[in-house]
Order: structure tokens, then sequence, then C-alpha cells
């Protein structure tokens, strides 16, 4: 390890440190007491530090050419960079949203950043990763701070199941994981990602290959490895399920682009037609449950699943177009998902969560500005212009056509019509007059400056997206 | 030209200023300040219009390029608007009827107290609707599409609290939503062909990347007709607009009327250069257009509801659109768009007016009578029903003779015996509507042949309808001068498309940026356009004078008893039509409801329950236990290796 590798993590240095004195500052407010006493937004000053110090360390290096360090295990290069802002937009909204609710249903607020603060770092060192090993790591890192998250409210019941439900088929998954590396190894003799490509073409490799999908598609939430999703959404306290929402699919999809199009385009076909056939059979999947469902969290959690078939289309078809594509969704992704829980963790229903969809109406006329950011949001994930999800979605279904798998666009196209159906509900029922007379709303300065952050994400993407369209291609510059 | 980009910003700012403060403002300002963006947005409408007359005729084509909005390697696609002689004469038809029935909504929305929220859509609708005429190529179009898709939605369930208005928001959006998969598709199937769905760039290259009748050009052509059925309520997916009539009435005039239900027919005439390349497509369009045309109007006859029957005559006057630019009469249809703007508008705010009066009432058989009462819009509803029923010298006369003759002309004879029966047709139920609201009186119109006796119960609230005694006026001015200024349109707006020697003013405007149709013969001899026009006309009094004879001499017979030889002769004459037109144009009629009701209403809600159903078993597949959901993972795993190892 040299300075100059240390300096190539500089961005998950900076948010392990502020983790730590997130920490460290909850230890200290709280002194002997069982139960943390902290909750004014100290933590969450410490963690927006610490994301902002590694927003700033990712802007001043230049976007030249591919780094590697650690041995040939860490790369960073312009993949990275889109992953590492998506991960820090994610971490960013996650802390400017949550603050309000962590004060009000009294959760430990050093713990909820400092988890979330690794938890993002782990879905950076995904996207960094030139070695499967690394991929391993980054992919824990990632994930059990997400399984604490789930279980933050320590006096629920449900909170708690949510917690046990995923440790244990997150263990699951994650085993099989261990064991697609072990027999990768096995067949090629390497964990480079970089010498995958060279691999002979034996059975022991493909199996492993299976075996990886199997991890990654877990944390991504693709079917069939997605029944966690809505039972472990609604369970978890929101902000957490706000977060987790888009930062598992970061670290995943980042961790299958570097797989699949990257690693292994030798074996395309092969897997192309694998994950096509996933993608196909999540998006019909996630938006037919979606349908049916009356919980706003439970909606939300199978609209993750019917995004994560969408997202999927882009890596099945490869290619710089399938993968910049990719890119392009998971910023958007973050920006619609986050800015569409970030409203519903302003609403309480009677000292609970306010999860229903009826929960909602009449909120136009009560938080206007809250109502509105709701509707693009809806919109934008139901893949309307002038809203980033009908560019991102329009890139996705290019890639397809391009890559002659019309069958996938056609799906896309198809399950997005119908998801129109259940996102414009919701956004009809916030949209129209009539009250829910037990639902308050919080007014937050914290949580307003993120809802319109990501509100101004879902439009500027949407509206001008020239700049960022730009930033993936180029960072999908190398895969050719 | 760079100034056309106000014609949509201008409402669009009325919607941003209405939306945010309307609630705080008092009506006034609410109403001056969405009026006057959309006067203003007609006013730039004329300064483009003057700016393009200065240009020599073949210049008279603007891209206006605002940035590049979607610019990714072979996927390009620039925000930009077209200004050209299409797309404002378009413009000025929207803003200006639309600035019309914004007036209008003045007064009829005076009693409402969610008026802002009213206005506030309304001008969002025009922005839309503007941008969607203006835009320069088929992504830009796209916004403004679903834009007013969105638009009618809320505006139709916009008294969402009645559970009708609602399920029918919904239903709208749903049916117009599956014609827009259509649209979307022709998108990405033009980027694939075109690599760019430029407007003019598409024109331009149409003749050397589509070979003529080849698979791409008719694909092509039949996705983005998808999309026109869905927008422009065509068979099969009309469904939705007779229900959308349960939005305000206004809203019927603009939206579902005069602008929106014609952007399918717009859409076309803009793409004319793809569809000359797939002769297969315009059969196609010109066939569903003059079957809409007659299965409408069959429908309009047997429907108790006056807007309904104004919904069914709307579908019916966009089949004929349809036929128009489906036999290659671009400019005609464009004409045909134009008139019924004025006249079907007309009709609706003067429908609007009668229910203003009547409380809400729109079951004809509650009404009669009423020409006495309200002396205006008796008069301005003549006037729209005359032109509906092409009657010399009003604008419907005009443009629907163009399309006939047109289609005649085009060699497709039975199209044009199609359309002149649903011309018969159309004259029947409009003034059998004209009878039973304003002359017979109250009661009378249900016992007539054509009327609509079963099924429909009168409904029991009894404060709604007429009363006998009941205080009925003709609206206030502010409602009653755009129904002026719309029946003056429709007496003149003939002009347009209609003069000593053809192509008129509309078409010689077109004319450089329209390609020549598939019309065979382009040039007929006066004679047979003179025979053409006496048949049309003819028909079209055929069915009002039977009307009068069913339904108003009938009436007469009831008070004066003296004349028995010649009421056996009228009986004769009322048998005749009973047995020979009314029963088989019932039959007709009760097949297409019936139609409607268990193919079309049961596909649309038969998807929705199996997507429903589905959506329940998987709610049960979720089933909370943890050893489901690894059981689940691991047929997953299996399936994957099973993959892996044999494929």
């Amino acid at each position: 390890m040299t300075w100059a590798d240390l300096s190539l993590i500089a961005p998950e240095l900076a948010l392990a440190a502020a983790a730590c004195a997130a920490l460290l500052q909850d230890a200290w407010a709280t002194g002997p007491a069982l139960e943390s006493r902290s909750r004014g937004p100290a933590a969450a000053w410490i963690a927006l530090g610490g994301v902002c110090a590694a927003l700033l360390l990712l802007g001043v290096r230049p976007a030249g050419a591919a780094q590697v360090g650690f041995a040939g295990m860490y790369v960073r290069d312009g993949i990275t960079r889109v992953v590492d802002l998506a991960a820090l937009a994610a971490a960013g909204l996650g802390v400017m949203l949550s603050p309000p609710y962590l004060e009000r249903f009294r959760l430990p607020a050093g713990e909820y950043h400092a988890l979330l603060l690794l938890s993002t770092a782990g879905a950076m060192l995904m996207g960094a990763s030139r070695n499967l090993v690394l991929l391993f790591l980054g992919l824990e890192m990632l994930s059990f701070p997400l399984y604490v998250l789930a279980a933050l409210a320590r006096r629920s019941r449900r909170s708690q199941e949510a917690g046990l439900k995923y440790l244990l088929l997150g263990a699951f998954a994650t085993a099989f994981f261990v064991y697609g590396v072990a027999l990768v190894y096995g067949a090629s003799g390497t964990a480079d990602l970089s010498r995958l490509g060279r691999a002979p073409d034996v059975p022991l490799l493909h199996a492993g290959v299976a075996f990886l999908v199997i991890g990654l598609g877990f944390e991504a939430a693709l079917v069939p490895f997605h029944a966690w999703a809505p039972d472990v959404y609604e369970g978890a306290p929101m902000p957490a399920t706000a977060f987790m929402s888009v930062i598992a699919k970061v670290g995943a999809f980042a961790g299958l682009l570097r797989l699949f199009p990257q690693a292994l385009p030798q074996l395309a076909p092969a897997w192309g037609q694998m994950l096509a056939a996933i993608a196909v059979a999540t998006m019909i999947l996630g938006n037919l449950a979606a349908l049916a469902q009356s919980n706003v969290k439970r909606l939300l959690a199978y609209s993750g699943v019917a995004h994560a078939g969408y997202i999927l289309i882009g890596i099945a078809s490869g290619g710089p177009a399938g993968s910049s594509a990719v890119l392009y969704y998971l910023l958007v992704y973050v920006a619609m998902n986050l800015g569409a829980f970030g409203v519903l963790l302003l609403l309480e229903r009677r000292g609970e969560e306010a999860d229903r969809v009826e929960d909602l109406a009449g909120l136009l006329g009560r938080a206007p500005w809250a109502a509105v950011v709701l509707a693009a949001c809806m919109v934008s994930l139901a893949g309307l212009p002038p809203t980033a999800g009908f560019i991102a979605k329009l890139y996705l279904f290019r890639a397809a056509l391009q890559d002659h798998r019309v069958a996938l666009a056609l799906v896309g196209a198809l399950t997005s019509v119908v998801s129109v159906y259940y996102y414009l509900r919701v956004a009809s029922v916030a949209l129209s007059a009539g009250a829910a007379d037990a639902v308050a709303v919080r007014h937050s300065r914290f949580a307003g400056v993120g809802l319109a952050l990501a509100a101004a994400g879902v439009l500027w993407l949407g509206i001008v997206p020239g700049a960022i369209t730009a930033l993936v291609q180029q960072a999908v510059q190398a895969l050719r | 030209m760079r100034a056309a980009i106000l014609i949509p910003l201008f409402p669009l700012a009325g919607w941003v200023v209405n939306g945010l403060l309307g609630d705080r403002w008092g009506r006034r300002a609410v109403a001056w300040v969405a009026c006057g963006t959309v006067v203003a947005a007609f006013a730039v409408s004329l300064a483009v219009l003057a700016r393009l007359l200065a240009l020599p005729p073949g210049a008279r084509s603007a891209a206006v390029v605002l940035y590049e909005w979607i610019g990714t390697g072979s996927v390009r696609a620039p925000l930009g608007l077209l200004v050209d002689p299409l797309s404002v004469a378009l413009a000025l038809v929207v803003s200006g009827v639309g600035a019309l029935i914004h007036i209008y909504s003045v007064g009829y929305m005076a009693g409402d107290e969610h008026i802002a929220r009213y206005f506030a859509y309304l001008n969002l609708f025009m922005a839309s609707m503007l941008w969607l005429v203006l835009a320069g190529n088929l992504v830009a179009m796209f916004i403004g599409w679903e834009g007013v898709g969105l638009c009618s939605y809320l505006l139709i369930a916009f008294w969402f609290t009645r559970p009708p208005a609602a399920a029918a928001g919904v239903k709208a959006f749903l049916v117009t939503r599956l014609g827009d998969v259509g649209f979307l598709l022709g998108i990405f199937l033009a980027f694939a062909v075109f690599g760019t769905t430029d407007f003019t760039a598409m024109a331009r290259a149409a003749g050397s990347r589509l070979p003529l009748g080849g698979p791409a050009a008719t694909a092509l052509a039949l996705l983005l007709f998808l999309g026109a059925t869905g927008k422009s309520a065509q068979l099969p997916l009309y469904v939705w607009l007779p229900d959308a009539m349960e939005g305000p009435t206004p809203v019927s005039a603009l939206i579902h009327a005069a602008t929106m239900v014609t952007a399918g027919v717009y859409m076309i005439v803009r793409m004319h250069a793809v569809y000359l390349r797939a002769p297969l497509a315009l059969d196609v369009v010109a066939i569903v257009g003059a079957a809409t045309a007659i299965f409408a109007a069959a429908a309009a006859l047997a429907e108790p509801d006056l807007k309904r029957v104004l919904a069914y005559s709307t579908i019916s006057q966009l089949g004929y659109m349809f036929l128009g630019v489906g036999v290659g009469a671009w400019s005609d249809g464009i004409f045909h768009l134009t008139s019924h703007a004025f006249f079907k508008a007309l009709l609706f705010l003067a429908a609007g007016a009668v229910m203003h009066a009547l409380g809400g009432e729109t079951d004809m058989r509650r009404m009669g009578g009423l020409a006495g009462r309200l002396p205006a819009t008796a008069g301005a509803f003549a006037v729209g029903a005359l032109a509906l029923a092409g009657i010399w010298p009003f604008a419907g006369f005009f443009s629907k003779e163009a399309i006939l003759s047109d289609a005649f002309r085009a060699g497709r004879v039975w199209l044009w015996a199609v359309a002149l029966a649903a011309a018969g047709l159309t004259a029947l139920y409009i003034a059998r509507a004209f009878a039973l609201v304003f002359v017979l009186p109250p009661g009378e119109g249900s016992a007539g042949p054509a009327g609509c006796r079963e099924g429909d119960a009168p409904r029991a609230a009894g404060h709604r309808g007429l009363a006998p005694g009941a205080e009925v006026a003709d609206p206030p001015p502010v409602m009653r001068w755009p129904m002026g200024a719309l029946a003056l349109l429709t007496l003149l707006g003939g002009a347009l498309g209609w003069s000593a020697a053809r192509p008129g003013v509309l078409a010689r405007w077109l004319g450089p940026l329209l390609a020549p149709g598939a019309l065979r013969s382009s040039e007929g001899t006066h004679g047979s356009e003179a025979a053409l026009a006496a048949a049309g006309l003819a028909v079209a009094v055929a069915g009002i004078v039977l009307v009068w004879l069913v339904y108003v001499r009938r009436a007469l017979r009831v008070r004066s008893q003296a004349v028995q030889t010649v009421l056996a002769h009228r009986f004769y004459v009322e048998d005749f039509y009973a047995a020979a037109v009314v029963a088989p144009v019932r039959a007709v009629a009760r097949w297409a409801g019936g139609f409607d009701r268990a193919v079309i209403d049961g596909a649309v809600v038969g998807l929705a329950r199996a997507i429903g159903g589905g959506g329940a078993v998987l709610r049960r597949l979720q089933s909370g236990y943890l050893r489901h959901y690894a059981a689940l993972a691991l047929v997953g795993v299996l399936a994957l290796l099973a993959y892996w190892m044999w494929r």
C-alpha cells in the first residue's frame, strides 16, 4: 500500500472518517446513558460534511486515464466516477431527508449516519472493483450496514423482523456469490476481472458466473431473488428503506457492469440471453405486483423491483450504449426514488409512518411544494416526458434495439404503460383536494433543501440532459 | 421566428402563476391571467403568420432549435420548433378557439370553488397542445402528446368526487396510453430508419430511406396511426371519448372536440411523406376513418344524452378527417379539422349553455321547447347543427363536401358511399337532438321512434331537468360572446377552403409544404364536383326533413285530429321509416353499443382484471415466510445453473 493507493481511495476514506466521527460524537454526547440522546442535527452535519468532502475529492481528480491501485484490485476510471457520483448523491440526499423522521421516531442518529456512510463506501468500492475479491468485499461492506439499518428501530417488531429476514436471505445469497468466486478462480486461475476475458470456456466458469449473478441479483432485487424486498422495505424504518432502495441498486448494478460487459465480453451471447430473460421476468412481476399495492412503501418496493428489470436491459444489451444507459439510469433513479421517499418522510399518521396511499390525500393543500415534488417524481418513475425517467428509459430501450433485442424493448415499453397507472394514482391522490385529517405534515428546512435538490435533478436530467449524457458516454469509452 | 417559442410559453406561464398563486388571488385575477395568456398566444401566432406571409411561398419554413435535448451518438433530438404554414395554421386554430373557450369558461365555472385549479389545468393544456403542433420532431411532439393526455385526464376527472368522473378520467388515460405505445414504438422505428425524427429531415429522406410499400414504411405508418387512433378516438380505441363527457362542458369543447382529439389527424399530415411511401397504411387509415364515421353516427342516433350525442358526433367527424387524409387529401383533412373546431366547439358551448340554464341536466328527454326561452342559445345551436349536417353555406358543408369528393375522385367509391350514408345519419341525429331540446314540448322526445326508451331510465333527481315553472334564461354575455364569435366563424369558415377555382385559400397556403396525395384524377370537372355537392346536400336535407316528418309533424298530429287522410299517409311514412330505417339503424346502434360493452369494454376491463388478478396471485406468493423466499431463490439458482450447463 502506497500513498498513491491511498490517494486513489480518498473519497471512500473521507466517508469512513466521517462515519467514525459521527459515532464518536454520538458516544460523547450521550455519555453514560443507555439510550442515545443526541438527536440534534450534529450527526447529520458531520455526515453531510463527509459526503461533501468526498464529492470534492472526486471533483479535484482529473478525469483522465484510468488509474489502478492496490496491486491491480482497485481501478478509478470513468465508470468509478459516475458510480461514486450516484452513491454520494444517494448518501447526501439520504442524510438531508431523514432528520425530521429520526427526531420524531427517536432513532439513534449517530448510528444511522455512520452506517449510511459505510454502506455508501461499500457501493463505491463495488464500482471500483477490478478483482472479484474486492467486489465481494464491497458487496459485504454495502450490505452489512443495510442489515443493521433495517433493524434500527429497536422497539418495532416489524423492523426487527425486516432486519433478520434481510440478514438471513442476504447470507444465503452471499454464500452463492463466494462459491461463484471460488469456481471462477478454479476455472481461470485468476480473480482479476481484467484477465477473465482470456479464461478458458469451460463448464466450471459457467457455473461460477451463474453463482455470481445470484449474489448481485439479490442485492439488486431481480426476480426470483427479489422476495425479500417488499417485506424488508415495509418493515424497515422509512429513512433506511429510502436509502437502501437506491444504494443497493447502485452497488449491485455497478458490480454487474464490471462483471459482464467489461470482464466477460467473450461470453456475451450466453449471459446476454440469461440477463434478458431475468429482466423480462423482473419487469413483468414487479409492475404487476405493484398494481395491487395500497401501501406506498410496498408499492415503491415493487417499483424498485421493476426498475431493476429496466436497468438490467442495459446490462443485457452490453456494449457502450447499454453500459452508459445503465449509468445514466442509476443517477436518475437515485434522484427520483429518494425524492418520492423524501415526501413520505415528512408525513406522519398518529405517531406512525403515513405509508398508505390514501394518507397522501389533500397534500396539495397543506404542503403544495411537497405535493408537486412527489408528482414530478412519480411522473419520472413512470417514464413520461419531460422528466428524467423518460430520457433514461429512452436510452435503455434504444440500447436494446441496437443490440437487436426487440422483445426486451417491447416488454419494457408495455410494462411502463402498466406502471403509469399506479404511479399516477399516487400522484393524483396527492394532487387532489380533500384531506386525511389524521396525517400531519412536518416542515423541515433541511429536508426541504434535499427535496428541492432531488426535484431539480429529476427535471434537470430530463430537460437538459446533455452534460450528464456526455459524462456517462465518456465513462464507457474504454468499453469497445 | 424565434418569437414562436412564446406561443406555448405564455399559457405555460399562466399555468405556473395560477397554479402557485391562484388560490390566494380572487377569481377575477385568475380569469384575467388565464384568458390573457391564451389571447397573447393567439396574438403571437398572428404575428408569426404575418412574418411568414412576408416571405416567398417556398421559404416559409423555419426551424427554431432551443438546444440539443437528446444528443448521444446516433440518437439526436433537439428540442425545437418547426414554424411553417401547417404549424402556424394549427396554432391559430388552437389558440383562437382556445381563447374563446377560456372566456366562456369564466362564466360557466363562475360558481365552482376550484376555479384556480381549473384554469391552471386549462392553461397547461393550451401550452401542451401548442407545443404539440409547433414541435419540430417526433420526440418533442411526444412531450406535447403526453402533456395533453395528462391534462385531459386531469380535466375529465376535475369533479373527481363524482365516481363516474374519476373512472372516466382513468379510462381515458389508459385507453389513449394503449395508442401511445404504438406512437412510442413508432418513434423508435423512426430513429432506426432515419437516425433522426426531425420532420423536415424525415420528409426529405423518406423517398430514399423507405422503399415504396416496404415493411419499414408500412410498420412506421401503422404504429404512428395506432397512436392516432387512441388520441383521436377512432375504432377500436374510441371508447374513452363518450365517457370523457363527465368533465366540464368547456373542457369537452376545447379538448374533446376542437383540439386534442384532432392531434392524430395533424400528426398524419405532418408525417405525410412517410404515409405516401405506405399505400397500404393509407388505405387502412381511410377505411378506419370511414368505418368510424358511420359507426359513431349510428351510435349518436340512439343516445339520449345531449353531450354524448356530441361526443359520438365528434368521433364520427374525426372519421371524416381520417378518411380525407387516408385518400391523400392532406389540406382538406386540415380544412375539415378547422371547420369542425369551429362548429363543434359552438355546439358544445351551446349545449353547455343549455345545461347551465337547466342546472346541469344533459338528458334530452327531460328537455324540450327551449327555443322560446333560450333564443340566443337555440340560434347558436342551430348554426352549429346546420354546419354539422352539411348545409350550405356553413363551413361544415364545404369541408365535408371536399372530403367526400376527394374520396370519390380517389376512386374509393365504396368509402364515398359509406361516408355519404354517414352524412345522412349526421343530419338525422343532430336534427333529432335539436328537435328534442329546442322544438318539441317537454317529455315528447321519449316517444319518438328513434328515441331511447329502454335501458336508460330518466334520472330520479327531481331538482334537475326542466321544471314547469322554472326560471330559464340565456347565459350571461361572457358566455354569449364566445358563442357569437364561433357562430360567425362557422358561417364564414367555408371561405378558407372553397373558392371559385379550387384549390382554396387553405390549400394554397399549405400547398408548398404538402406533397400531392394519392388522388388519382387531381382535377375533377366542375360538373361532377357540383353533382357530388348536390348529392351530399340532398342527403343532409333528406335527413333533416325526415326528422321533421317523424318528430315534429307527429307532434302536430296529436293536436290537430282533423285531417285523417293525410294522417294515414303519414303513418305509412312513419311505419316505413320505422321498419326500413330505424330498425336497422337501431340494430346497428344496439350492436355498436353491445360491441362497445362486450368486446371493447370487456377487453379493457378484462385486461385490467387479469392484470389485477395477476397482482393478487403474486401477493399470495409473498407469504412472509423466509423458507418460501429461500426456496424461490433456490429455484432461481437451479434454473440459472441449468441454463449454463445445457445451453
